[in-house]
């Protein structure tokens, strides 16, 4: 596999640790993570700072009784919880988010596919296909997107993006990613912008037009 | 722009302090923080006795990071416990070879503290598997300890200012966009994370040889 060259910048590593991350990113986030040995050594350290924090911060009483009643539940009975590791081409946050199911896909046209994992208030994430030479849809609608290979690559004006690699695009970014000749792209892409549309119509007709 | 400057020594002179590889199979030195031995303890023994002295020392720290991430004392109660039975619960996850025990018990706070106001699992990266050199490894584990020690003194020694602002961007009360603008991250920290990475790694080949 080739180095994974486009990267997770630090705030967004620290936001993830943090927790302040929108859900939808902090997928794309740990499932970066899940290749990337770097962006894990950047994660460690920054864990270490909050935890430098976390120790020298000013106390505050606990109740009387909380710490008997801890000690008592040592022993109770835990029901634990399910465990994802990654299977195939999905890193265990994908997998998480799946429940260990393989994808539904829904196609979009064109060969391409979805499968919309999250979603809530702050952002979405979803699964993408895309068969090679196609476009890859415009998810953002000018938000913020992250969007992270999980098989095959991509190229646009800005460069290729392989296996683990994150592109972050907001509405700054003009470009128009295309799936690469060889195995269909599969992506998995996050935004922060509401839902306009379910599909993506307008950028899979990009290219046709720009014939 | 607020920086943390963590930048330090190259790692050979924190390789110094190590112990002698003979010694090395069963990783507990003194020089460990207090910490790390309770949560050695509490992982190899199941010490109750350690686990309650930790009690004592990690629980109020606990509740006043809760509450300075935002948890009214009521849910910061709540969470203190619910972080303590996790530490007992899964210290067999503890590995000071790869985190140091507060950096641990970072994460597991911040964790907990999401996963109980949004009912939601957050996301977890899988473990990426080190080097197949798996033996314990006191060096390692005293080298981390040390980074841990100098982010301390790192954090101490900021401006107020400065000090509040990462105290905001680690307790998730900025956003990544305010961080990014606001906010200097400790690269340097960033950096000799992954100098101790390579020094490991030479140190490994080199015993190939």
């Amino acid at each position: 596999m080739p180095a994974i060259t486009h990267h997770i910048p630090d705030e967004m590593i620290v936001a993830y640790v943090s927790g302040s991350l929108p859900h939808a990113f902090s997928m794309v986030v740990a499932s970066h993570l899940s290749y990337c040995r770097g962006c894990q050594a950047s994660l460690g350290a920054h864990r270490a700072a909050g935890g430098a924090l976390l120790e020298t911060g000013e106390g505050v009483a606990v109740d009387t009784g909380l710490k008997s009643k801890v000690l008592a539940a040592l022993d109770a009975p835990v029901v634990p919880e399910p465990v994802y590791e990654a299977k195939g081409i999905y890193p265990g946050p994908v997998i998480q988010s799946l429940k260990g199911r393989p994808p539904r896909w829904k196609t979009l046209g064109m060969g391409v596919k979805q499968d919309i994992l999250f979603e809530d208030s702050e952002g979405s994430a979803r699964l993408l296909f895309i068969p090679a030479g196609q476009a890859v849809p415009d998810h953002s609608h000018n938000g913020l997107e992250l969007t992270l290979v999980l098989q095959g690559s991509f190229s646009d004006e800005t460069g290729q993006f392989g296996v683990g690699d994150v592109e972050i695009g907001d509405e700054n970014l003009e470009h128009t990613p295309v799936a690469d000749a060889g195995d269909p792209c599969i992506c998995l892409a996050a935004t922060d912008a509401p839902l306009r549309f379910r599909a993506f119509m307008p950028r899979l007709l990009q290219p046709l037009f720009r014939i | 722009m607020v920086t943390l400057n963590l930048d330090r020594p190259p790692e050979e002179t924190i390789v110094l302090r190590a112990i002698p590889e003979d010694n090395a199979a069963v990783p507990k030195d003194q020089s460990f923080s207090q910490l790390t031995l309770w949560l050695l303890a509490v992982r190899d023994q199941r010490d109750r006795g350690a686990f309650a002295e930790m009690f004592d020392y990690l629980a109020p720290r606990l509740k006043g990071f809760v509450i300075r991430c935002g948890a009214r004392p009521a849910l910061a109660e709540e969470i203190v416990q619910d972080v303590m039975l996790t530490i007992w619960r899964k210290s067999a996850l503890f590995d000071p070879h790869r985190a140091q025990a507060t950096a641990w018990i970072y994460q597991i706070a911040r964790n907990r503290h999401i996963d109980i106001v949004r009912k939601e699992s957050r996301p977890v990266p899988d473990e990426l598997v080190e080097d197949s050199c798996a033996e314990p490894d006191a060096s390692q584990i005293l080298a981390l300890e040390q980074e841990a020690e100098q982010l301390k003194h790192a954090i101490a020694q900021l401006h107020p200012d400065q000090k509040e602002m990462i105290v905001k961007a680690y307790m998730g009360d900025l956003t990544h966009q305010e961080i990014s603008s606001q906010t200097g991250l400790p690269l340097g920290t960033v950096k000799s994370r992954i100098r101790l990475g390579l020094g490991r790694l030479r140190k490994e080949l080199k015993g190939l040889r």
